[in-house]
């Protein structure tokens, strides 16, 4: 397969972008290394093909944001919000994630092999987050739909005001958000967790996971509630 | 916005690069703070009875050798001053109260930025390039740096708000975020005979963190009450003589990004400032979590 490379620091961010958006030739499905990515923000944000990119060092903010088919791997850290705003595709962190990682992604799949931090899945409106260590607090924050799978810990107020989606932790949950519970896995869900899992290509029993979804408390106004939920 | 950049240096051999090693991470939060900057650099600890005053004036054509006249003739004591256009460092060995008020009474236009033994400070309004290259960042030496880029949200540019802000001897702030109760800590501690030198939030962290200190806490102390008594977001920097200290609120809103090799700790609101140390691929790189305290000794 054919390969191209751009070293952010010859060419500009801009540049390298603008050209992966252009690119509809032949081989769409050809790799492109991004070199000395220093953190840089938005890098490869808004492809709508299915490019392999691979970034080469850690990313800045909004990496891969509002990513459309292409397959995104960063080779070190993301900064916040990556992968935000997914359609569909594959977006892939080798280390850890900052704030917000997937926030409202509506598809496609988000791997962070380590840690993501607070915020993680936020507002999700149906993407797939599979974080390989633990998630910061106030993770799955509004979460709509979709699913996430956490391998480690999750933080204070987990899934806080969750729609339809549902957070799978097989660590401890140090607290949950309003409205948000546990409750018993089914059989689908064994087979989510085990599929989600098989894609990230991480090895864990899905029998140690705990589904946590919404006791759908908040759907409606209660006025004898006072306020306090 | 705004950013924070800090760096401590854990090999001996490397402490004459610390300004050439902190420029680039300075310059690199430019686009999150490009109103104004400052550091504050700490240097070889003069002996006990002498203090070094970091002091700021308005124009670059201050008559500071006249002020060295007064102070002699006033004083009768030798005032060492170290000029750079419109900022000086002017070391006595006179009680630190005779000083302060002296400068006060005859030169009140001026701003002590710092006092201390080995604290230096400076801070002005401009970009963090054009600060920079204004006060030779780059030939600064030292054992650690803390410093900021700004962009203003809560109070005047002026160099006064610029950061870092300082409170009793060696010890400085820097801020990035806002807190929602500065007037409420600047009422609990006007009460104790605390001055304030601008209407700036961060400046109620820093002489509330300061007073704590002064009354008996060490710094952990210090910043475990900060959580409880500061409201807001942030993520605090702070130095004293010989450490370096980190804290973020409890949600996490501002960045912090920490490389740590066997030579240095720095750390910056993103990784991009990091991006162009020595070595820094093989530096353990993590993010600090929230209301977890990072304390580091030079």
């Amino acid at each position: 397969m054919d390969s191209l490379s751009f070293d952010l620091r010859t060419t500009p961010l801009r540049e390298m972008n603008a050209f992966l958006h252009r690119h509809t030739d032949a081989d769409p499905t050809r790799e492109i290394a991004v070199l000395n990515p220093d953190g840089a923000h938005n890098i490869a944000v808004g492809l709508d093909v299915p490019l392999h990119v691979d970034i080469r060092g850690h990313a800045g903010y909004y990496a891969a944001g509002m990513n459309k088919l292409a397959h995104v791997t960063i080779h070190g850290n993301a900064g916040t919000g990556v992968a935000e705003n997914m359609m569909s595709g594959v977006v892939r962190v080798k280390g850890f994630a900052s704030n917000s990682a997937g926030a409202s992604a509506h598809g496609g799949l988000l791997i962070v092999d380590g840690d993501a931090s607070l915020r993680c899945g936020i507002s999700l409106k149906g993407g797939d987050i599979v974080v390989g260590g633990s998630v910061g607090s106030f993770s799955g924050f509004m979460a709509q739909a979709g699913r996430m799978v956490v391998c480690g810990d999750a933080g204070e107020a987990l899934g806080d005001s969750l729609y339809e989606a549902v957070i799978y932790v097989r660590g401890k949950i140090r607290s949950l958000g309003a409205d948000a519970q546990i409750e018993p896995m089914q059989e689908t869900d064994f087979q989510a967790v085990s599929e989600l899992l098989a894609q990230a290509g991480l090895n864990f029993d899905p029998e140690e996971f705990k589904r946590v979804a919404s006791a759908r408390q908040l759907y409606h106004w209660n006025a004898d509630a006072n306020q306090e939920y | 916005m705004c950013g924070i950049v800090g760096l401590l240096i854990k090999n001996p051999a490397l402490r004459d690069r610390l300004g050439e090693l902190m420029v680039p991470m300075l310059i690199g939060m430019t686009e999150r703070g490009p109103d104004s900057a400052g550091l504050a650099v700490f240097t070889d600890t003069l002996p006990d009875r002498e203090r070094k005053y970091s002091l700021h004036a308005g124009a670059d054509d201050f008559n500071w050798a006249g002020l060295g006249h007064d102070f002699q003739a006033h004083l009768a004591a030798e005032a060492k001053l170290s000029v750079q256009g419109n900022h000086a460092v002017l070391v006595s060995d006179l009680a630190p109260d005779t000083v302060r008020l002296w400068l006060k009474e005859h030169y009140p236009q001026l701003h002590l930025l710092s006092v201390g033994r080995s604290i230096d400070l400076y801070k002005d309004i401009g970009t963090p390039g054009a600060v920079a290259e204004r006060y030779d960042f780059k030939a600064l030496k030292g054992s650690h740096v803390v410093a900021h880029t700004r962009m203003a949200t809560e109070s005047a540019v002026t160099p006064a708000h610029a950061h870092p802000f300082t409170a009793g001897e060696d010890f400085c702030l820097v801020h990035n975020g806002s807190l929602s109760n500065p007037y409420e800590v600047r009422r609990m501690l006007e009460p104790h005979g605390i001055h304030f030198d601008t209407d700036n939030d961060t400046e109620a962290a820093c002489r509330y963190l300061e007073w704590r200190m002064r009354e008996g806490d060490d710094l952990e102390s210090a910043l475990r009450k900060g959580i409880a008594e500061l409201d807001g977001f942030y993520t605090f920097l702070m130095g004293t003589t010989d450490k370096l200290a980190l804290l973020r609120d409890a949600f996490g809103c501002k960045p912090a990004v920490v490389a740590e090799s066997d030579d240095y700790v720095a750390i910056a609101s993103e990784f991009r400032s990091l991006a162009h140390l020595p070595d820094v691929q093989n530096a353990h790189i993590y993010e600090p979590a929230p209301e977890e305290m990072y304390v580091w000794t030079a």
